[in-house]
């Protein structure tokens, strides 16, 4: 079910990940409601109250179906609004908008998953499934880079995914501070550095238009195939539903066709600039 | 079957068309350019009026000829009235818990009947019909106009300096999305029925037979238009553009036009299928409340291709890229058509005279002017 017209939504939590992102887990306010349902990787277009919307992934629900999180980076004025906002305020949500990942395509394969910057935060919905759901898919890899190791948030879940069987974390920090864990220098440095049985790879990334375009070329210079390659893209949004032209990329409505896309649908206009 | 409508009967139609309970929308001269807007009476009409056009050039005319159709196009059309500048889409209210109370806005005022709609610009309107109505999502604020909407089309007699719809084969003569189509002729027109409810108006105004003179001179008004024609779109318009623009996006001229460009948005305005629109807010007066509502937007502005930190169109030459690439090129991949139907507004509009059809042809490399031109009526 997708809601077209805004319904209301409660802010039930509310965490500080880093002193410009945090999470709101939300919950709906009306009872027929219920039916909404998302793909990992879809997005909500959240409103603030006499301001506007934001088009926001939707990272998780909680066990009854009707607690969804939204980890938001404070940038400009809707999110500076929602930063503002306390426990028991109320917003506007309507979506799922959007195709979201591959999961059925990555069945019985080994996931590699690259995010740069806030990207980690569309992936958690990703990893979230795949260890629901462990037996259904092979080893899981998951990097992620930052541009400075203090930008780095969720570090309490990446110790603990590390932990887990089967699982393998690197992190990546351009600039570091001296404990960090990671590597210091490019996440594509990390794909030399973990193992990878690239015949039965299935990638995807969300992060920095750059970064992924770097990761995509090392990626099938090491011989991944073009379409073992999803990456979810990022334009100006409006309306989520294809009407408002600002999300274009050539022919294709990244709030409809995409966010996420195989490399090949995208690769030709990645390496132009302006589109 | 073909009907005659006398000129003394203008009148009696819209009568009909107002006892039937539509605002009656029809040409008329305003600061020097003929824009659609309420019509009243027959007097109303631009009789006698010539449109002179050319790249960043329009200006009327007064002929001693009494015809009320004799011009080709101004700025609007059709879709000010379904596609709005600006229209509401949800109201929103805060309620004393503070609790958000979300409530669709939908049209609420009479429905329109235009007359004078050209064949460009119903082939604009199916075009449009494709982004906003034939789509997975449907706009419902465009479907209520649309639904509402009585079109009386008129066909061309005479073409404007900058059509060149006979290349994209979208005119001069309409052949579907309308109720009634026109054709001006001695005393009047010659009326094809296209729909039902053209049927019962006509039925309504006790028209008579057209006769085989009226027709054979409708035939030859609409010929003349076709003939007047000096420009064409290469390759006309076909799908083959999307892969010639697409695969020269570093061709020179884009630097070139660029050059020229004044990235003011003019051509996006009145091109009768750009859909581009943003998203407005606006506070009710206790603050208790807010206006959601969509208004036209331009991809030749800062905001179109702002994201957080980065315009991804940041200068004048990206943005003209993107203009022409979608238009004559990507369209193909979303609408499975041109986003162009061969009105030449955006070439009359634009301050600088940007014509799109030379654009196009320094990048095919086919050439944009008529050969087999015959002379028409307003060649000096
Ligand atoms: C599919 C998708 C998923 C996203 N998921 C997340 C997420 O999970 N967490 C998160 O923090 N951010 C996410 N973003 C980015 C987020 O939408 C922008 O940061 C946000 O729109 C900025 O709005 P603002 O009003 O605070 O900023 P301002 O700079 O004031 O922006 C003004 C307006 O421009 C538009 N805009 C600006 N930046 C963007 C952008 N990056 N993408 C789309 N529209 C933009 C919006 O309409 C915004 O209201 C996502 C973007 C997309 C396209
Ligand atoms: S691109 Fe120009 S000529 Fe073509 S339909 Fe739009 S305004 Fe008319
Ligand atoms: S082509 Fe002409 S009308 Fe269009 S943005 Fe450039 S200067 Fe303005
Ligand atoms: S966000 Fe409006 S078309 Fe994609």
């Amino acid at each position: 079910m997708m809601i077209d017209t805004p319904v209301a939504m409660k802010i039930i939590a509310k965490n500080e990940e880093s002193p410009d992102v945090f999470t709101l887990t939300l919950q709906f306010m009306e009872e027929k409601e219920t039916g909404y349902d998302f793909q990992p990787g879809q997005f909500n277009m959240l409103y603030l109250f006499g301001v506007g919307e934001v088009p926001i992934s939707i990272l998780a629900h909680g066990e009854d179906n009707s607690l969804y999180a939204h980890t938001i980076r404070r940038v400009g004025r809707v999110t500076q609004g929602l930063s503002l906002l306390k426990i028991g305020d109320c917003v506007g949500l309507r979506g799922p908008f959007g195709r979201g990942w591959p999961l059925d395509k990555a069945q019985g394969k080994d996931v590699l998953i690259v995010t740069g910057g806030l990207g980690c935060a569309p992936s958690v919905s990703i990893i979230h499934h795949i260890l629901k759901h462990r037996e259904r898919y092979g080893r899981l890899i998951i990097l992620q880079g930052v541009k400075h190791s203090d930008d780095l948030i969720f570090r309490k879940q990446y110790q603990e995914w590390a932990q887990l069987p089967n699982v393998q974390v690197a992190l990546a920090a351009d600039i570091s501070q001296p404990n960090w864990p990671g590597h210091t220098g490019l996440i594509t440095e990390l794909l030399d550095q973990v193992h990878l049985d690239l015949s039965k790879t299935l990638c995807m990334m969300c992060g920095p238009e750059g970064m992924m375009r770097a990761t995509a070329e090392r990626l099938t210079q090491l011989q991944l195939p073009e379409d073992a390659i999803y990456l979810s893209l990022e334009r100006n949004m409006e309306c989520a539903i294809g009407h408002c032209g600002h999300c274009q990329f050539g022919g294709t409505f990244i709030c409809k066709e995409g966010p996420v896309f195989n490399y090949p649908e995208v690769k030709f206009l990645l390496s132009q600039r302006g589109f | 079957m073909l009907y005659f409508l006398a000129y003394e009967q203008i009148n009696d139609l819209l009568n009909a068309l107002r006892t039937l309970g539509y605002t009656c929308m029809g040409p008329q001269v305003q600061d020097g350019t003929i824009v659609f807007d309420e019509l009243n009476h027959a007097a109303q009409l631009p009789w006698g009026v010539h449109d002179m056009q050319k790249p960043g050039y329009y200006r009327l005319q007064q002929s001693e000829k009494k015809e009320a159709f004799a011009w080709a196009n101004g700025p609007q059309a059709i879709k000010p009235l379904l596609f709005k500048p600006k229209e509401s889409l949800w109201r929103v209210q805060k309620n004393d818990d503070g609790k958000l109370i979300f409530k669709e806005i939908m049209p609420d005022h009479k429905p329109v009947a235009l007359i004078g709609a050209r064949s460009c610009d119903l082939a604009a309107m199916a075009i449009q019909d494709k982004t906003l109505l034939k789509d997975k999502f449907i706009d419902k604020q465009y479907q209520w106009h649309r639904e509402h909407l009585f079109v009386i089309a008129v066909n061309c007699s005479y073409s404007g300096g900058n059509c060149f719809c006979v290349s994209t084969q979208t005119g001069p003569k309409a052949t579907s999305g309308y109720d009634l189509a026109l054709t001006e002729v001695d005393k009047g027109f010659v009326v094809d029925i296209g729909s039902d409810k053209g049927r019962n108006l006509i039925t309504t105004l006790k028209c008579i037979p057209a006769t085989e003179t009226n027709s054979r001179q409708a035939d030859t008004r609409t010929a003349q238009a076709a003939s007047m024609q000096t420009k064409r779109m290469p390759k006309n318009n076909s799908r083959e553009l999307r892969n010639i623009l697409m695969n020269h996006l570093d061709h020179p001229r884009w630097h070139e036009v660029a050059e020229r460009c004044l990235s003011c948005g003019n051509c996006t305005a009145v091109c009768p299928t750009c859909f581009c629109h943003h998203q407005t807010e606006t506070p009710v007066a206790q603050g208790d409340g807010s206006v959601h509502a969509r208004e036209w937007d331009s991809c030749f502005t800062q905001g179109h291709s702002y994201i957080h930190g980065q315009v991804v169109r940041d200068t004048t030459e990206k943005r003209y890229k993107q203009w022409l690439t979608h238009k004559l090129g990507t369209w193909w991949d979303q609408f499975d058509t041109s986003g162009c139907v061969g009105c030449g507004r955006c070439v009359t509009w634009c301050p600088v005279g940007i014509d799109l059809t030379e654009e196009m042809a320094a990048i095919a490399g086919e050439s944009n002017v008529v050969t087999d031109k015959k002379k028409g009526p307003h060649d000096d």
